[in-house]
């Protein structure tokens, strides 16, 4: 008799988003991974070239963390709420709500493939990397990490945002005006501490900025806050969003009538 | 009798907009028993079943099923239940295999491919395993459907409209998988509009109307106590009144005399003194009085007539 945690249930989630993710693979990896190329070719080799190394990192390099960022959170964002959507959209949620599923086994299921996937894209982009800038991650545990941390959080956040969506504009709208507007604006292309006067004051309002920062701390060694800073604000930010989840689980906010 | 394995106190329902769509509803389902939910559109039933099966949060009452409260021990209560919904709800892009594995591990037990090679036979699908579901006929989406909700072999499976849409050859097929479920010990509650669907497989019927249940009664007993016999006779010459001699029996004249109306009975022919029993001592009696007659329409009254009496009487008590 099923009385605690339905692993088997979680694992029946997981392996069929991941599926589903294979599926779409040329819009869910080919697509992210051509798109983070370009950017390497253009902002790395034509422009890199000709730019001063920032914080004595070849400027090539010094994007790659921000650009992984770039990826990793608008795709694991985009990809838990596109999972998590689909049900309520075609009506294919009875089935959740109707197993002996909790909240657990849903983010286990939901969110760890859309983390999972994150973390496949970002392993090949950072591949795709080495084929047009040389670079040496000085932390690599802490790198791998902190991209698992950011990927589990911004799945979640992803999670909410397919709960909150009730139509497909409201699904795009927070990854596209937000999400990438803040990580471009969040030191991807330079270093905070470089912008002018109360500009860089500003930028240090926008929370992905210290995302970047940290991740750039795990690449080199260098970052403009503290990569304990950066810690707090991502842990923060992954605590935030498992409370609101466990409010939509506990009330059945949008997902129960 | 034995306990019920599903028990509903006092559940109520009221949406958000203000709807009450469930009004202190009490209901008890027997192990073993196939039981028809019959009600109007709106009627309230597919909140029903949603509140059984999580679908729907109940704003007060009590849902016990197989022992456990499903607010509080809904893991090993939700485990037993199964569902069918309404709509052709899943995910076309899936084969009818992978569909149907996933169902069942979603419910915590064990790939088992042998079970789920007997459903999909059973249900007439094992040769399109491998066909992505949007590939399928209406009629097998809804199989579909059926096979996911088995897949985890519930001891209790909610139908919610599970014929609506599918033509006459499909439906009979799936009263006799709805059989099956029955031969296997499967409880079934089912939801229809097809009245002739209730009355050929229920052993129980309840009727449910703006969330509050009229009626459940088994179904012979329902027809016994409520059911009737019309009988009409076409007379060869107009009367303008019953004679005496008829006086015995619930008789009324036609329209314009040409007819002589028998209501009364029990309307089930099993049992004694029933309606069709009087309708034979009547013609005989309508012979002795001279009263003749060139045509004779018996009609045994249907579920269907009860269902319609009773949820027109009950709106006639809301005017």
């Amino acid at each position: 008799m099923m009385q605690g945690f339905n692993a088997r249930g979680a694992w029946s989630i997981y392996v069929r988003e991941l599926m589903r993710a294979l599926r779409t693979a040329f819009q869910s990896i080919l697509s992210p991974v051509l798109t983070t190329s370009l950017y390497f070719v253009v902002f790395g080799t034509v422009i890199g070239g000709r730019m001063e190394p920032v914080d004595g990192v070849a400027y090539g390099a010094f994007i790659i963390p921000g650009l992984l960022m770039l990826t990793l959170l608008g795709e694991t964002t985009s990809n838990s709420s596109f999972g998590i959507y689909m049900p309520r959209f075609t009506g294919t949620i009875y089935e959740l709500l109707s197993a002996p599923v909790g909240v657990a086994e849903t983010l286990i299921g939901f969110v760890g493939a859309a983390a999972t996937k994150g973390l496949i894209l970002a392993a090949i982009i950072l591949g795709t990397a080495t084929f047009f800038v040389d670079y040496e991650i000085a932390h690599p545990l802490a790198a791998a990490g902190y991209i698992m941390l950011v990927a589990a959080s911004f799945s979640l956040f992803g999670f909410i945002l397919g709960i909150w969506a009730d139509s497909f504009e409201k699904l795009g709208i927070i990854p596209l005006l937000f999400l990438t507007p803040l990580t471009f604006l969040g030191g991807t292309f330079y270093s905070i501490e470089e912008l002018p006067g109360v500009w860089s004051t500003i930028a240090y309002a926008n929370p992905i900025a210290f995302l970047v920062s940290g991740l750039r701390w795990t690449f080199y060694g260098t970052s403009d806050v503290s990569i304990w800073v950066s810690l707090g604000m991502t842990l923060g930010f992954l605590a935030l969003c498992v409370g609101i989840i466990t409010f939509i689980f506990k009330t059945g906010w949008r997902l129960r009538e | 009798m034995s306990d019920p394995i599903l028990s509903i106190e006092g559940l109520s329902k009221v949406y958000a907009g203000g709807t009450k769509a469930l009004d202190n509803v009490d209901l008890d389902i027997r192990k073993g028993e196939i039981f028809a939910l019959l009600g109007p559109n709106g009627a309230g039933k597919t909140t029903l079943i949603g509140a059984v099966c999580g679908l729907v949060r109940p704003t007060s009452g009590t849902i016990t099923a197989f022992g456990h409260n499903l607010a509080s021990d809904w893991r090993a209560a939700r485990a037993r239940i199964g569902l069918v919904p309404q709509e052709l709800s899943t995910d076309m892009f899936e084969t009818v295999w992978r569909a149907v594995s996933y169902s069942r591990g979603l419910f915590g037990l064990s790939p088992d491919k042998a079970r789920i090679e007997e459903i999909l036979r059973s249900l007439s699908l094992w040769e399109k395993k491998d066909a992505q579901i949007r590939e399928l006929s209406g009629g097998m989406k809804r199989r579909v459907l059926i096979a996911k909700a088995l897949a985890h072999e519930p001891d209790l499976l909610f139908l919610d409209e599970p014929t609506a849409g599918v033509d006459v050859e499909l439906r009979k097929g799936m009263w006799e998988q709805i059989g099956a479920l029955r031969e296997r010990g499967t409880t079934v509650i089912l939801t229809t509009h097809y009245i002739e669907e209730a009355e050929l497989m229920a052993d129980r019927v309840g009727i449910i109307r703006k969330g509050q249940i009229l009626m459940v009664d088994d179904k012979a007993s329902m027809m016994q106590h409520m059911g009737s016999t019309e009988a009409v006779f076409t007379l060869a010459q107009p009367l303008g009144a019953v004679p005496d001699a008829l006086d015995r029996f619930c008789l009324t004249i036609g329209e314009g005399g040409t007819s002589l109306i028998y209501r009364g009975g029990t309307g089930a022919q099993d049992v004694e003194g029933d309606g069709n029993a009087e309708v034979a001592a009547l013609t005989k009696a309508l012979i002795a009085s001279g009263v003749d007659f060139i045509g004779i329409d018996i009609h045994d009254s249907s579920l269907e007539d009860i269902f319609v009496g009773l949820v027109a009487e009950t709106q006639g008590d809301d005017a």
